[in-house]
Order: C-alpha cells, then structure tokens, then sequence
C-alpha cells in the first residue's frame, strides 16, 4: 500500500472515531492503535488474573459461609473478566499463550495495587470498597470506547465491579458496626490500602505518557488526576458514613473548587512498585508462573486427547 | 446469621424423639461435612488452575458444594433447636467431630489428584442424590432435588478430565494412573454405615448408601477402562472420617476454615 492510501485510511478511520463509530477487530485500523490496545486490553485481563491472588488468599480463612461463597463467585467473576479481556485481545491477532508469555517474562504490567499483601479479613472488604471503587472510575468510560470487543466486554465487566464495590463497602460496614477489634480491623485496612488505591488511577498528568493519544481513541475520557480527583470526592463521604478516618491529614474540602483537596501521594512508592519491587511483586509473579508450569501437562494432556479423538472420529467416516 | 424455613417436614419434628432428632443431626452432618471440606479443598485451588476455564470451573463445583452445605446445615441447626447458625456447626466443632469421608480432606497434590479426589465422590454423590430425592424428609428431598443438576454436572466434568487425562499423553497418563492408585483406598468407606445412617435409612429419611457399592464400582471401573487406566486390585481401604477419626490433613483444613471464628469468637461478619 501506497503511503497516500494509508493515509487516506488512516483519515477515514479518525473520521469514523470521531462520529462514535464502533471499530471492529475485522476492520482496518492503524498499527498504532491494534498495539495501543494489545497493551491496554492485555494489561487489564493481566490485573483481572493477578488480582486474583491477593483476594484468593483468604477463601479458605473466610470467617462465614456467606462470606465463603460471595468471596469465591467474586474471585471467579475475576477470572471471567480475565477470559473475555483476553478473548477481545485475541481478536487483534494475537494468542493468549504470547499474552501469558509477555506477563510472566514481566514485558507486559498489571496493576501494581495487587502487589500489596492481605493481611486481615477487612482487606477484603477494603479493596472491594476502594479497589475496585478505583477500578470503576477508571473503566465506566471505556464502555464507550472506540473498539467495539473493548467496549462491550467493559459493559459487563462494569457491571460485576459495581456490584463487587457494594459488598466490599458491606463488608466495611459490618466491621464497622462490629466489636473493638472489627472496628480496628476495618480502620487499619484503609489506613493501607488508602494510599495504594489513589495511585491506582496512575500518574499525574504531567507524568503520564500515554494519554494524548489515548483520548483521542476514547482509550481515555477524563485525565488521571481528574479521574482521582472523582474518586476522592465520591469516597471520602463514604469512609465518614462507615465512621473511618481518611489517612490524610492534609484532606479538606474546599469550598471555593467543591472538591476535596488532599495530601502528597508518595510517588517514589508508586514506581518502586510498578518496576517490580513492591511487598509481593515476586510471589504474584511466582503464582503465576507456577499455575501456568504446573498445568502444562494438563493443557498438553487436553490436546492430545483431543487429537485422538478427532482421529477415531476420522477412521469411522473413511 | 442466616436460616432457611423448613416447616414442612413429613416427620414432624416435634413427634420426634430426642435420639431421631439426634440421628438425623449426624447424617445432615455426615452428608454435609463432605461438601464443606471439598469445597474447602476446591477453594484452595481458586486462581492456581491450570487454565482459566478450569479454573472457573473448579471454583463453580465449589460453590455449588458450599450451596448444598449451607442449606444441610441450616436444617442441621433447626433440626437440634440449640439456637446454633450454620455457621457455628461449619467452623465451630471439634475435629472429632467433623463427619466427613477421609476422601474429600485430600491435599491437591496435583491436578491429577484434584480430579482424581472428585471423580471419585461424584459418582458416589449423585448416586447418593439420586436416592435422597426419594427422602420421605422434605427439605432433603429439596436439597437434592436442587443439587441433583449441580453434581451431574461435577460428574460429567471430572469424569471427562479423567479420561482425558487417562488417555493424554504418557505423562498424563501416569499421573492420573498415580493418583487414582493413591486414592482408592479412600472409597470404600463411603459406603459403610454409621448408626444414624442405618436408622434415617430404616426410617425413610436417609440414603442406605451400602446398596449401591457394586454399581458404584461397575460404573467406576468403566469410566477408568475408557480412560485407558487400569482400575486398583487392592483390597485394603483406610476409614474412620464417618466417625471422625481423621487423616493429619484435617488439623490443617481446620485451622484455615475456623481461623476467623476462634480467633474472634461471638462477632458478626
């Protein structure tokens, strides 16, 4: 192809963007935008897996049957986001094994908030509250978005995560109205998980090297910062309601912009734990890899399996 | 705290006597403690399977399991009338006092084993359901009549990956081959008779598990001869889990299942 006609294509697919046009995996599109969404699309499904793990850890130790199942079909609706995050990247011409292999050789990121250990059973209720409180701000947007499989799974995802942020902040408040020791519990999570969770929404804006042409793709509708900034307002009246105390001795609302003004995040904290040297940046990784080693032979088991089938089925027909 | 309304129990329970009613505790208990404590293995395995869809899966059988437990021990904690919750029968017994199958305590050895540990109580299990569908007890009758899909479905699934795995590779193959020979010994004591067994049998109420030994070989043994495995001549089988003589694994699983409600006793979560 010419570099005219590419360019003649590359203006008619901005134009259809620009008139909210789905783009579909069959479509043409851009170079840049098949891998501006590979990394996206796959980053995400990653985080979906890795976050497992940290949720997982306390299945077994889940203080009530209720809380037993809710926490299993809540680690499993992850498991589900993960598979059809994978399957819309799959559609860009890429297989899961290559998605897997990038994660696990540490080329491709998750969200580096799953690189923070549970410790109590509030983290449970924590991370469901902020975690993925963080995660919805981040992720309403992108049912919008321009590639149609994203958009869509999005849909779903949004949907499941709501629901997830309503039994976290159930959890919270249970704790919150419990004993002395339940009270804590829930006070001390927030107090770690506070932090961790505005860095979630990624660096600030003069940092952040991919938004430019991530909004222009509706990859991104709002900013980092305004995104925090939303999710500091919509949280902060909900930690009051549970009567917690926000680990922030410089946040205040401000009368004159409306928002909630707050304190210095630790971005030094923040980078140590995206280039892998957060409190579990290895056993995550070590879960993984191990899953995934240890189920080769079940995986190559499957399809030998299969292939013979497929055999006998073509002796009897001949 | 939750329990379910069971008011319709064709054996009145207040024409019961104290020993029915302790009788029919122990076999909600033996039948529901199975499903608890695999459902507590499967649960370990949540985030660690060996792909995704398995993954899903196993997690699925999971809570179709804790489901049936749930519903078992809130008719348990009716049926006694000491106030208990289902939770205070799940986390707060002794171990001596936990009535599963020395099976179901099983570790995760590998996948193999996973499997293996399940084919192996799902043909038991639905057999199990099946005739506890004919329950002259009413919400027995109700919990197998809701659970009967569930663990068909655990069945057809187990029973496929035992055959894919049987007739996999050379690998898989001997590992599957490996975990069946290591778990045989558990089977037979599903179907041995506790003495509330033989008299919620006798009543009506309860499944005679005894009958379906031979079928449950029969149809044990296909499954393995499909898989291309070779189905265990030993005729040595380990027991005591009905009686609650459990193997060491068991202090284990307990001490992750009960950690939160020994360490904070009395609290709502």
């Amino acid at each position: 192809m010419s570099e005219k006609e590419i360019k003649n294509l590359e203006e008619i697919f901005e134009a259809r963007i620009a008139r909210d046009e789905k783009i579909e995996p069959k479509d043409w599109m851009p170079e840049k935008y098949r891998k501006t969404h590979i990394r996206q699309m796959s980053q995400h499904a990653h985080s979906e897996i890795v976050g497992m793990l940290p949720e997982g850890n306390w299945i077994t130790r889940a203080p009530s049957l209720r809380r037993k199942a809710a926490l299993l079909a809540k680690v499993q609706d992850e498991a589900g986001h993960g598979l059809y995050l994978y399957s819309a990247c799959e559609t860009l011409g890429i297989t899961r094994d290559e998605l897997y292999e990038q994660l696990h050789t540490g080329k491709a990121k998750y969200s580096s908030i799953f690189n923070y250990p549970t410790v109590t059973w509030a983290d449970m209720g924590a991370i469901g509250w902020l975690v993925d409180g963080a995660a919805i701000i981040n992720q309403v947007p992108l049912c919008n978005t321009s590639f149609g499989p994203y958009a869509r799974a999005m849909v779903r995802v949004c949907k499941e995560e709501s629901f997830h942020q309503r039994q976290g902040f159930e959890i919270m408040l249970t704790l919150s109205k419990g004993s002395e020791e339940q009270i804590a519990m829930a006070q001390d999570a927030l107090n770690r998980w506070w932090w961790p969770s505005l860095m979630m929404l990624g660096p600030t804006d003069a940092e952040s090297v991919h938004t430019e042409q991530s909004m222009k793709w509706k990859l991104k509708r709002k900013s980092n910062d305004e995104l925090r900034q939303q999710f500091i307002d919509q949280t902060v009246p909900q930690a009051d309601l549970l009567g917690l105390t926000v680990p922030d001795p410089d946040l205040k609302f401000n009368e004159a912009t409306g928002h909630y003004d707050f304190g210095e995040i630790d971005w030094d904290e923040f980078w140590q734990v995206v280039k892998g040297h957060g409190p579990c940046n290895k056993e995550r990784m070590n879960a993984r890899v191990n899953a995934w080693d240890n189920g080769e032979w079940v995986r190559d088991a499957a399809m030998a399996h299969a292939e013979k089938k497929e055999k006998k089925k073509l002796k009897k027909v001949s | 705290m939750n329990s379910t309304k069971n008011d319709n129990n064709s054996l009145p329970m207040g024409e019961m006597s104290g020993g029915q009613r302790g009788n029919l505790y122990n076999y909600i208990l033996g039948i529901a403690d199975n499903s608890l404590i695999l459902a507590q293995r499967l649960g370990e395995l949540c985030g660690h399977g060996p792909n995704l869809e398995t993954d899903i899966a196993l997690t699925n059988i999971s809570l179709d399991l804790l489901g049936q437990t749930r519903s078992y021990y809130q008719y348990a904690a009716k049926v006694e009338g000491a106030g208990k919750s289902e939770d205070d029968i799940a986390f707060l017994r002794l171990e001596r006092e936990y009535k599963n199958i020395l099976l179901v305590e099983q570790p995760n050895t590998h996948f193999g084993y996973v499997m293996a540990r399940q084919f192996l109580f799902d043909i038991y299990h639905l057999m199990m359901m099946k005739e506890l569908q004919k329950s002259k007890d009413e919400t027995l009758r109700a919990v197998a009549n809701k659970g009967i899909k569930e663990v068909s479905y655990h069945k057809r699934f187990s029973s496929d990956w035992i055959k894919r795995l049987g007739d996999g590779t050379e690998e898989s193959h001997g590992k599957m081959q490996e975990a069946i020979d290591d778990l045989w010994r558990y089977t037979n004591e599903m179907f041995q008779m506790t003495a509330a067994d033989t008299e919620m049998a006798e009543a009506g109420i309860g499944v005679d598990v005894s009958k379906f030994k031979e079928a449950y070989y029969k149809e044990v043994s296909e499954v393995l001869k499909e898989a291309t495995l070779t189905v265990p001549e030993s005729k040595y089988f380990a027991k005591g889990g009905k009686e609650g003589i459990h193997t060491e694994h068991m202090g284990y699983i307990l001490a992750d299942l009960q950690y939160m409600q020994k360490t904070f006793p009395n609290m709502t979560w």
